[in-house]
């Protein structure tokens, strides 16, 4: 049974003994998983899936947990990128100073927007956070200092002594740190802040006139919503070694929000399932024609009825009709089928 | 002078267009709380049926047009009555995801079927087309656009004010309780709403097909739509066509006398800045929630 006895059992970070024991499981396959997979490529895509973690954290505990909407995350993610390059370049910080700094950056563009979004909700909420999304990378793109359309190179990626060059030290690096975002996050929703936050999704007025100030949590779901995504971006920077302002797109931002949604809204656990489903989806979706038998099928189909040099779209039926069918059937995502399925063998067989 | 009122009659001619996106969304929004990111889409596909028909079946454009507005408005009837209506717990924030993810499949299924590349749509008036008046340079297209905007509002308020179903969906939106106990089926009116506004959407999107059509091509004026009809009130049709026209011709001016590079951005920094004063949008009242 899972029943709490007191507040320190609640807010404990493994609950029982199982737990304790299948993370520990969890950490050994994730520093033997870059030596056990067959090539270069897996590890590029978990570093890909571990940056999208941290992003989908930080976007649960804003639209998940605070109930805020928000369509701007590439944003976010767009500014960490550039200003931890740029602090690398121009003011020749280190990685290790650089990193958090863009991510307080972040968190500070996020505080500004949480203000106008203290009065507003619902659509209003979702235009005023997209055209934030949409203006900031314009404007970043439009700048000569940002390196403009040509977009910038990322420098030479070390700490201390530790040359960061191959995918490898990269994962150990990414995986750590979404980790420790991780255990953060998931200390900050069991305790008084995440109730707090909670409390607002619930309902504003009702926890306004129980004791949550609502002016602090609500920037604060959106400072720290963005610093999460800040770091990704600054992490995101090095995994492809090059950015430009053309890859921050909406599409971005609505990638997140799927993947939100597909894991689970409200859910630490369902943001890294949802995070790493969309991920391996979208990756594997990008080359379908190669995949054995529904490629073939696909390569025909399109042949005969639609175009052979569109068939790259169909990641984007495939990702919206998971959204839309998770959407309507099960508003938890991946985490809600899970907890209904163990609910469903907790009695059996009766 | 001459080019602001250049600039002026171009931002009122995109305005207009934009106008008619707001108008579609401010339709679903009002009757049933729905912020429809996909009707952009839905006027996607319509766009590219009749591009289909007319570049490939050959249909004269007498008959392929009112096709294409029958098609939105059966495609918008089926969208509701297939996803929206089958959502298990429809609040603001789920219904946004719904419409995100249609709006992800039709992309796709238009860029799957078409291609990027860019298209040109066959149009009884050339985009290029224009007429002096003094000094002025008045595109057929733009003057097109612009009546027929005009006459769409005319007809759609006429239509909410003076039929007995316009009178249903001002009850629906009111009190959908109250107006299924008066014997409104509300349902039928939610499917219909959503079958004229993609209508709506339709047109404007038929109207923006002969300067640029791709498959991207209703993400701005749908992104600019929805921002002017936030911007004048998502609950009140003259708003938002206000809304619509105040962006379209801010948009124009600030592009021709501070920088063209930062135009479209423009637009989304004016609706922060009145959101801030006024959370409801400029003509809407102002709603408080009851506990």
């Amino acid at each position: 049974m899972d029943r709490k006895r007191s507040y320190y059992e609640d807010v404990a970070l493994f609950d029982s003994k199982a737990k304790l024991f299948w993370f520990f499981v969890l950490m050994a396959f994730l520093v033997a998983y870059p030596h056990i997979v067959p090539s270069n490529s897996y590890i590029y895509m978990a570093n890909l899936m571990a940056i999208n973690i941290i992003v989908v954290l930080g976007l649960n505990l804003l639209v998940g947990f605070t109930g805020q909407i928000s369509l701007g995350h590439a944003g976010f993610f767009c500014v960490g990128a550039y200003a931890t390059i740029t602090l690398m370049i121009h003011a020749g910080l280190p990685f290790i100073v650089a990193l958090p700094a863009a991510a307080l950056i972040s968190a500070l563009l996020g505080f500004l927007l949480g203000l106008p979004a203290l009065r507003l909700e619902g659509p209003y909420l979702s235009i005023a956070t997209l055209g934030f999304g949409i203006s900031i990378t314009k404007v970043i793109g439009k700048m000569q200092f940002f390196g403009g359309r040509q977009g910038l190179h990322a420098p030479e990626l070390t700490i201390g002594s530790w040359n960061l060059d191959t995918d490898l030290d990269f994962y150990y690096l990414a995986v750590g740190l979404t980790v420790l975002l991780t255990i953060a996050a998931r200390n900050i929703v069991k305790t008084r802040v995440g109730r707090a936050f909670i409390a607002i999704r619930e309902d504003d007025i009702a926890a306004q006139t129980t004791g949550v100030n609502l002016t602090y949590y609500k920037t604060l779901a959106f400072a720290l919503s963005a610093f999460y995504t800040g770091l990704a971006g600054g992490l995101f920077a090095f995994v492809l070694r090059f950015i430009e302002p053309e890859m921050f797109t909406l599409l971005m931002s609505i990638l997140f929000l799927a993947m939100v949604v597909v894991g689970g809204l409200g859910s630490i656990m369902g943001s890294i399932t949802g995070a790493v489903l969309i991920t391996w989806l979208d990756l594997q979706l990008r080359h379908i024609l190669t995949i054995p038998y529904i490629g073939d099928w696909l390569r025909t189909l399109s042949q005969s009825w639609f175009s052979i040099t569109g068939v790259s779209n169909i990641q984007y039926i495939v990702l919206g009709t998971i959204v839309v069918l998770i959407m309507v059937f099960e508003p938890l995502g991946l985490y809600g089928l899970w907890i209904r399925a163990k609910k469903y063998w907790k009695t059996w067989p009766f | 002078m001459i080019d602001f009122i250049q600039m002026l009659l171009s931002g009122v001619a995109v305005g207009s267009s934009y106008a008619l996106m707001g108008l579609a969304m401010v339709l679903i929004y009002k009757t049933s709380e729905v912020v429809n990111f996909a009707q952009g889409e839905m006027a996607l596909v319509s766009v590219f049926m009749t591009y289909l028909v007319l570049a490939f079946h050959g249909w004269p454009f007498h008959l392929a047009f009112p096709a294409a507005l029958i098609f939105s408005f059966f495609l918008g009837c089926f969208l509701e009555w297939a996803v929206l209506r089958r959502a298990k717990t429809p609040n603001i924030l789920s219904m946004i995801i719904i419409t995100i993810g249609i709006e992800m499949i039709l992309l796709g299924l238009v860029s799957w079927k078409f291609g990027a590349d860019p298209k040109t749509l066959p149009f009884p008036i050339g985009p290029y087309d224009a007429f002096l008046v003094g000094d002025l340079f008045i595109s057929h297209l733009e003057i097109m656009t612009l009546v027929l905007a005009l006459v769409i509002m005319v007809s759609l308020f006429l239509f909410l004010r003076y039929t007995r179903f316009g009178m249903a969906m001002k009850a629906t939106q009111q009190n959908p309780v109250a107006a299924r106990l008066m014997g409104i089926r509300v349902n039928r009116i939610l499917m219909v709403t959503w079958g004229i506004s993609a209508g709506v959407g339709g047109i404007a999107g038929l109207l923006i097909a002969p300067t640029v059509m791709s498959p991207f091509m209703m993400w701005d004026p749908m992104l600019k739509g929805f921002a002017g009809a936030v911007l004048g009130g998502m609950t009140s049709l003259p708003g938002a066509v206000a809304g619509a026209y105040i962006v379209g011709v801010v948009e124009n001016l600030f592009g021709g006398y501070v920088s063209t590079e930062f135009k479209s951005v423009v637009a989304f920094v004016i609706i922060v800045v009145v959101l801030c004063v006024k959370p409801s949008g400029l003509l809407a009242r102002h709603y408080v929630k009851k506990v």
